[in-house]
């Protein structure tokens, strides 16, 4: 064995020294001759005998030559390097098939590089400064029966902290927002709860000052210390060095600044950059629903968990189900039907990697069609050429080249191709490495991070890809070559025929195949612009045009409940006396915003539930007047007034699938239903309206006056026709008049908070919508190429026909109709493969079935519009042959 | 391929030129083969060119080494000499020879 390794180094350096080791082969072998010569001589030969006799003795010397070197180096790289500069040659002496070749490969490659660095970038590593992230999983906490994820509660967190032993670390973590006033610049910032061990855990070390201590998340608001981002450092206090120990007003607490995160650490959740960091103790502080870390019930806080190294996921998931199971046992009243669910890093519910990984998904699968069509027209344009070439490699058969090394000569070349272009596809997924962040949008105030990453897994993936796509291409044509039938060639081809069949079948069937492949995509491109189509129809079941949404952080700004009260109630009086405004009203929750519904279990009088049924309902918290400013319309009873206040009985108002659910299709109005405790009569029914996204289906749902579950935090609903920047200019005014301090946030319709949430739809479809049209271009070009090839080698009998009395338009039938043949072949094979694959578009599909026939329709007309197009350039070329040059020919 | 008949014959050459170089030092390409013809009484006659990727192939393995000399007649000559792991596989191989041998003596004898 080393005797095999110490002989392979030799060989390989060897390599690197090739003209020195010539030479002293050559010098040996000389004066070995020499020696032998002088020796003959000595024996009494004459010079020419003692000369003969040597080399006699010797044997071939050229033949010990090749031999002594094909021990000497690695035969299989020589030639290979042989074939690479040989194939260089090639396609330097070709430059306009070679950059078409590149081109298309750049496409299809940088398409998949830009892809797989998107998935790198958000889903598999989204993380960059943090250690380890193979390791982490995120953590949810799950209700029984119900689907979906929720918080872990802070005496949980801990208690799976203390005993769960094939986990390092729980890592607790809550996206928050505050303003941030710094000087007179006040803006909105997004920051973290989080556990003590965030930044140790995570494996992230502060620039500047230190990370959280042991300790300081325990204890309500006692430790008011905050870690601030790097570029907040830099932006918002011009990286002064002395920061640390200076303080920071945050929701009206002086936070004290302990430490600045490094550049590249962004915090932990998928699609925002974090400001700063607080840690755990401090969340009454940003969280205007109250006290919660003694709170067994309040389940908000998200987290990770990092792995012992070998602990699988399903050892740690048993582990932590178990510890969950436990708690169940200990805590009932509390933690009835809560469990604990562990997910890979990608499948994250509560951040933006559970919204793009279906999106994502099919972006790779398109591109990977996208990838199969460009190797088509690479595999084409090889073709086209091996037959150019076929004279060069006859010749080489002929001198006694192997089939086998002329094949390893053409996978060379394909390589080369592959290589330029992998490396001009890297260039393009670096060009789109920010093109999520162009495509989201921004809700103000926070800043979208959603990277695409171009590391060594994405480069290997890439060559990867370039490496396959080389065998997809180069094979088909090389195997051709090495069938080349030696006494055949060497006779002139004959004239071929339009639409003949042999060697022009392969060329055939990679059309056909693109021709599908693209028929493929067009169909899921049409789809998903009726689904987008449908919900921009969608009925909301509220107004989304006239109705404005803005909101005052009161909470931030340190307003107390009694406070608070008192300025809605003045700031609505000043509203509604502005002319123009129809009406305005206060929410807990704003409809389609990320923010979630409370929710309760319920008791309704006079309804027994099943054993299984799991009776928790979602719920807000609105005022008066709310109904009519969003237009929900009311089937029955009334709407909340200022009369249902603190003082008055509680009450609400169910929505439609609620009554007809619990009280079984009769008017609810003065019934009365349990909920946190209190017995609350129903007071109204409001219409189905779509509550968070406008997949959702119909469910249950209630509201209850604010005032009397009231929230500090709230969203703002102006029913108006002004125009937003008009509304907020009014808006300015009105709320400086009540509190200089104060200032609104954005003011945007209620119809872009909609569209916010359609985001990955509308990603989908513009990914779909680009990759399908590259597709496209790319099928164009190579049933371009197929037609006028297949013209060129028939202008005899083309010449023939217009002899025989074939008119202009004749000509040009005939080469369209081929071509269309063509065309309607593969689209009948995309159209068969498309019912099958149009289905995995599954959930980003809205009120359209995957087979739709319009969608289809439209894909058929797209695609035979483009081949017209793609033959007509062809087919007119046909139509002008000269006859009697192509007969005299 | 390399056909047994040819295997055999370069794990002779192997042998033959580690043995001479072990009882004649060092020397040079040509002198070994004159050695070679010598001493086996010129009943294998060689191609002289053969021997020298044969000597590549040991150094390459490490068991001998070469270096420039001047040969006894003021000749520009590479002389080989065996190296210590050479030796080794000197003993080694000539033990195997000879147990090869005696084996197919006994195989003809006892026939």
């Amino acid at each position: 064995m080393r005797e095999i390794l110490r002989e392979f180094s030799h060989r390989l350096t060897a390599l690197f020294r090739r003209r020195h080791l010539e030479e002293e082969l050559d010098a040996e072998l000389r004066s070995h001759l020499e020696m032998s010569v002088e020796l003959n001589l000595r024996k009494g030969m004459t010079a020419q005998e003692a000369r003969r006799e040597a080399l006699r003795g010797f044997g071939g010397v050229e033949q010990v030559k090749e031999t002594y070197r094909d021990q000497r180096g690695v035969p299989m790289i020589e030639t290979f390097l042989q074939d690479t500069r040989f194939g260089f040659r090639m396609l330097r002496r070709n430059p306009g098939f070679s950059l078409l070749a590149i081109l298309c490969l750049t496409l299809g490659i940088g398409a998949n590089a830009a892809v797989f660095s998107w998935i790198e970038g958000t889903l598999l590593r989204p993380f960059p400064a943090v250690a380890k992230q193979d390791r982490m999983m995120a953590l949810t906490g799950t209700t029984r029966g119900v689907s979906g994820s929720t918080g872990v509660s802070w005496p949980d967190f801990l208690d799976f902290q203390k005993n769960c032993t094939l986990i390092e670390s729980f890592i607790g973590d809550r996206i928050m927002g505050t303003t941030l006033s710094i000087g007179d610049r006040a803006e909105r910032a997004s920051g973290s709860i989080v556990s003590a061990n965030y930044f140790d855990a995570l494996g992230v070390r502060p620039i500047l000052g230190r990370g959280f201590e042991p300790g300081e998340d325990s204890g309500r608001n006692a430790h008011p210390v905050t870690v601030i981002s790097y570029r907040t450092w830099k932006d918002r206090y011009n990286d002064d060095p002395g920061i640390i120990g200076r303080t920071q007003r945050l929701n009206g607490v002086q936070h004290a600044i302990v430490g600045v995160a490094p550049e590249g650490f962004y915090g932990t959740f998928v699609g925002y950059e974090f400001q700063f960091w607080v840690p755990a103790s401090m969340q009454e502080t940003f969280d205007a629903t109250g006290y919660k870390l003694e709170d067994r019930g309040a389940r908000w806080i998200e987290g990770f968990v990092r792995l012992k190294p070998g602990v699988t996921p399903q050892q740690a998931q048993g582990e932590i189900s178990a510890a969950a199971k436990r708690l169940e046992n200990d805590y009932p009243t509390t933690n009835r039907g809560s469990g604990i669910k562990l997910f890979p890093l990608w499948q994250t519910p509560f951040n933006q990697a559970g919204t793009l990984l279906p999106t994502l998904e099919i972006a790779l699968a398109v591109v990977v069609f996208v990838l199969l069509i460009a190797c088509a027209n690479v595999s084409n344009l090889l073709l086209v050429r091996a037959f150019a070439r076929r004279h060069e490699m006859t010749v080489r058969l002929a001198l006694g080249c192997g089939r086998g090394r002329l094949l390893r000569q053409l996978l060379a070349e394909g390589l080369i191709l592959s290589a330029l272009a992998a490396a001009g596809g890297l260039v393009v997924a670096h060009w789109c490495h920010n093109a999520l962040v162009l495509l989201f949008p921004a809700p103000k105030g926070i800043v979208i991070h959603l990277p695409g990453k171009i590391d060594w897994r994405v480069l290997a993936l890439s060559a990867a890809v370039g490496v396959i796509a080389t065998l997809l291409f180069a094979l088909v044509p090389a195997l051709q070559a090495g069938k080349i039938d030696l006494a055949g060639a060497l006779k002139s081809e004959s004239g071929g025929v339009v639409g003949g069949r042999g060697k022009a079948r392969i060329r055939s069937s990679l059309v056909l195949v693109q021709v599908s492949l693209s028929f493929v995509l067009l169909v899921g491109a049409v789809l998903l612009m009726q689904s987008l189509q449908r919900m921009q129809q969608a009925s909301l079941g509220f107004s989304s045009q006239g109705v404005l949404a803005t909101s005052v952080d009161l909470f931030a700004a340190g307003y107390d409940t009694k406070r608070a009260k008192i300025f809605e109630d003045e700031l609505l009086d000043r509203l509604q006396a502005l002319p123009g405004v129809q009406s305005a009203a206060f929410s807990r929750i704003r409809p389609f915003s990320y923010r979630t519904y409370s929710s309760a279990p319920i008791a309704v009088e006079g309804y027994q539930f099943a054993p299984d049924e799991q009776p928790t309902v979602d719920y807000n918290e609105v005022g008066p007047a709310y109904f009519v400013t969003m237009g929900i319309p009311l089937v029955s009873g009334r709407e909340f007034t200022r009369r249902d206040n603190e003082t008055a009985p509680p009450v609400a108002i169910v929505n439609e699938p609620m009554a007809a659910q619990y009280w079984r299709g009769k008017d609810p109005v003065g019934e009365r239903f349990q909920s946190n405790g209190r017995w609350i009569q129903v007071v109204g029914v409001a219409k189905l309206s779509k509550y968070g996204t406008i997949q959702e289906r119909p469910k249950p749902f209630f509201y209850v006056p604010l005032r009397q579950f009231f929230s500090v935090q709230g969203s703002l609903q102006v029913r108006t026709q002004q125009s937003p920047s008009a509304m907020a200019a009014a808006l300015v005014q009105e709320v400086h008049a009540l509190d200089p301090d104060l200032a609104p946030q954005e003011t945007i319709t209620m119809r872009e908070q909609v569209d916010r949430i359609g985001y990955t739809q509308r990603l989908g479809v513009t990914l779909l919508s680009v990759f399908g049209g590259m597709a496209l271009l790319l099928s164009a070009v190579g049933l371009y190429g197929v037609m006028s090839y297949a013209v060129s080698q028939s202008t005899r009998e083309l010449g023939l026909r217009m002899a025989l009395g074939a008119g202009v338009s004749d000509l040009m039938r005939l080469v369209i109709r081929n071509g269309l043949v063509l065309t309607a072949d593969g689209i009948v094979l995309g159209a068969v493969a498309a019912l099958g694959l149009t289905r995995l578009l599954g959930d980003m599909l809205y009120k359209v079935s995957p087979r739709d026939p319009l969608a289809f329709g439209a894909a058929l007309v797209v695609m035979t519009i483009v081949s017209l197009a793609a033959c007509f350039l062809p087919a007119w070329r046909a139509s002008r042959t000269d006859p009697v040059r192509a007969l005299r020919d | 391929m390399p056909t047994s008949k040819a295997e055999v014959l370069q794990g002779t050459l192997d042998l033959l030129v580690l043995k001479t170089l072990d009882s004649m030092g060092p020397m040079h390409g040509f002198g070994i083969s004159l050695r070679i013809q010598q001493v086996s009484r010129e009943l294998l006659q060689l191609n002289q060119g053969t021997l020298y990727p044969a000597l590549l192939r040991l150094e390459q393995h490490g068991w001998i080494t070469s270096k420039w000399g001047i040969s006894e007649n003021n000749r520009r000559a590479k002389f080989y000499s065996l190296t210590r792991a050479g030796r080794k596989q000197l003993e080694e191989e000539a033990e195997s020879w000879d147990r090869m041998s005696a084996m197919i003596n006994r195989v003809l004898r006892t026939s």
